[in-house]
């Protein structure tokens, strides 16, 4: 078996239990590549012996019969994940030299799959961006190039995003808060899925705007997400808004027949100024769910103009209540101190040098919103507004719209940089199509769907019920194997 | 809305971020940027209309009032910058 680090999650599992393959080769394999994409900025923090070490008991139990699906495939962990003996930074410096005591639970449910950990991965910090620039660990590069500029992968789960398309893991967790798994998937040729709030258990993950944070699979096809994401999600006492509902096996619900399904178009979402080629794939993708068999239908969510502006109130206000927690007390970094400063200086100095421009600047303008006298002008406004926008969702689905159909991103990644002197509501705009799924809680998944003019990846979005992945993740299926996206980039790291 | 540097201050203040005097002016003009996107909220209708408190409609789980972990004080210190005799060491703040 030839170049067994490309190998699909599907592919690995059906060939270790027929015992054509072991996971110590498979790991092996990964652990070479990662070795060889410094040039990625991808992996942060390797852990091969562990790796080597979780492998082997892997093997041991795909040999013992009953492994479960996930026993013994090789992963990247973003950053934002607590790992237990592991640096877990969240690509900040106020994090730096911080190993935690422990596991998150989605990691520690990915481990009792018998999964294998290669190590983190890269990620804007905090998971703060669009672009994977605002890191400590400097850029990740998308491995998708068309000419002498290096690419973003995305973000925030850029380090994700670029170690799955350049196959130096099987797949990657994610998070998205605001389409930081969506937005990066559909940059890289890869898939990515957002669960509905509730689905995966935040415990241990990094906190950023809890009532909106998700995590995620992001992986190099449909059934390989479906495989990953149920290994992932579950019920979890340590957090009070884990959903108390079964799992039902996604792979299982990948039938391929999705006829008769309503897939809603919504007209508030063909932006001004959209590029003909992004309106151009979305009339592709809903002509490939009609030849399934799917009706299309329009339909309006008014509101969905508003979902930027009331995200980058709800956003900002939650990371600044959750963010005060970094106070050069109990874990990271602290400032030196001058003579004479007392406990004050001491807070100001450790979070001056600990975070980021980004960070700050979200940090403040959180601050601003909760102050006293704006409350109500702004957050509970938003607020509002996020009410509004879930009730434009439970309108469609009201009227028996399956799923809804529209572009993962307003265009192909970007030159690293590129947006670097632009003002901060330039890059907001990525999220446009994405951030709406996180203010209503829904599913969302990301497609690759097909090349744009310079030969980079462009991506679909379908935006599935609560609850309803399975239904979701099936549809998807249908767009994945009617678009036959199978572009690779070409390896020049 | 307009943010100007006295309040750019205030704000970096609040957030206990310190911002040397010279960056004020940038920051100010980033939150009139980042304010002025926001305002759209205020064309809205939103008359009637309940804040969102939870995005999905969930009891929250209710246990027993126990203690439930604990007697781990040396992994609760293990990454403490300062840590001494078992507790968070900072600096001096009652004179």
């Amino acid at each position: 078996m030839a170049e067994l680090n490309k190998l699909t999650i599907a592919e690995a599992r059906d060939a270790m239990r027929k015992g054509d393959l072991t996971s110590a080769e498979l790991t092996e394999a990964c652990l070479t590549e990662i070795e060889g994409a410094g040039a990625l900025g991808a992996f942060v923090h390797n852990t091969p012996d562990l790796a080597r070490e979780q492998a082997k008991a892997a093997d041991a139990r795909i040999k013992a019969g009953d492994a479960p699906d996930m026993c013994g495939i090789p992963l990247g962990i973003k950053d934002l994940f607590c790992t237990k003996g592991v640096a877990s930074q969240a690509g900040s410096r106020i994090l730096e030299g911080f190993v935690p005591e422990y596991e998150s639970t989605v990691s520690q449910n990915l481990l009792d799959n018998g999964a294998v950990m290669l190590g983190k991965l890269n990620m804007d910090e905090f998971a703060m961006g669009s672009s994977n620039e605002t890191s400590v660990y400097g850029n990740a590069v998308n491995p998708w190039k068309v000419d002498d500029r290096k690419l973003t992968p995305g973000g925030s789960s850029g380090g994700s995003a670029s170690a799955v398309a350049a196959d130096l893991c099987l797949a990657a967790t994610g998070t998205d808060t605001g389409g930081s798994i969506r937005q990066p998937a559909a940059f890289t040729g890869i898939t990515g899925i957002k669960p509905t709030y509730g689905r995966c258990s935040r415990w241990g993950v990094v906190a950023f705007a809890s009532s909106l944070d998700q995590a995620g699979p992001m992986t190099k096809s449909v059934r390989d997400a479906a495989i990953m994401l149920e290994a992932m999600c579950g019920h979890d006492m340590k957090d009070s808004t884990s959903a108390d509902l079964p799992v039902p096996n996604f792979e299982a619900m990948l039938t391929g027949d999705i006829k008769g399904k309503k897939i809603g178009i919504p007209k508030e979402y063909r932006m001004d100024g959209m590029p003909d080629e992004i309106e151009a794939l979305w009339a592709k993708g809903a002509d490939m769910l009609r030849d399934a068999g799917a009706e299309m239908v329009d339909i309006s969510l008014p509101h969905t103009k508003y979902a930027l502006p009331a995200y980058y109130v709800i956003a900002p206000a939650e990371a600044s209540s959750n963010l005060a927690r970094y106070d050069g007390v109990r874990y990271g970094h602290r400032a030196k101190l001058g003579q004479g400063d007392g406990i004050n200086e001491m807070y100001e100095k450790t979070r001056a040098e600990g975070f980021g421009d980004e960070v700050q600047r979200r940090v403040m303008v959180g601050t601003y919103v909760l102050s006293a006298g704006f409350y109500d002008a702004y957050y509970n406004r938003a607020r509002k507004v996020r009410a509004l926008i879930k009730k434009d969702f439970d309108d469609v689905f009201a009227q028996g719209i399956d799923a809804i159909l529209t572009p993962a991103t307003p265009s192909a990644a970007f030159g690293l940089g590129e947006m670097e002197n632009a003002d901060p509501v330039k890059m907001y705009l990525n999220d446009v199509f994405t951030v709406t799924v996180n203010l209503a809680g829904l599913p969302g998944i990301s497609v690759p769907a097909g090349l744009d003019a310079q030969g980079l990846p462009l991506g679909l979005q379908l935006i599935g019920r609560p609850w309803e992945e399975g239904d979701l993740l099936n549809i998807a299926h249908e767009v994945e194997a009617r678009a036959g996206f199978v572009a690779k980039p070409q390896k020049w790291w | 809305m307009s943010i100007d540097i006295e309040t750019a201050r205030k704000v970096a203040h609040l957030a206990r971020i310190k911002v040397e005097d010279d960056r004020l002016p940038e920051l100010a003009e980033n939150f009139n940027a980042i304010l002025g996107f926001i305002e759209q909220l205020n064309e809205v209708d939103v008359e009637g209309v309940e804040p969102m408190t939870s995005v999905t409609p969930m009891r929250l789980k209710r246990r027993e009032d126990v203690v439930t972990d604990g007697n781990m004080p040396e992994k609760v210190l293990s990454n403490a910058p300062d840590a001494r005799e078992g507790f968070f060491a900072v600096p001096k703040v009652v004179e």
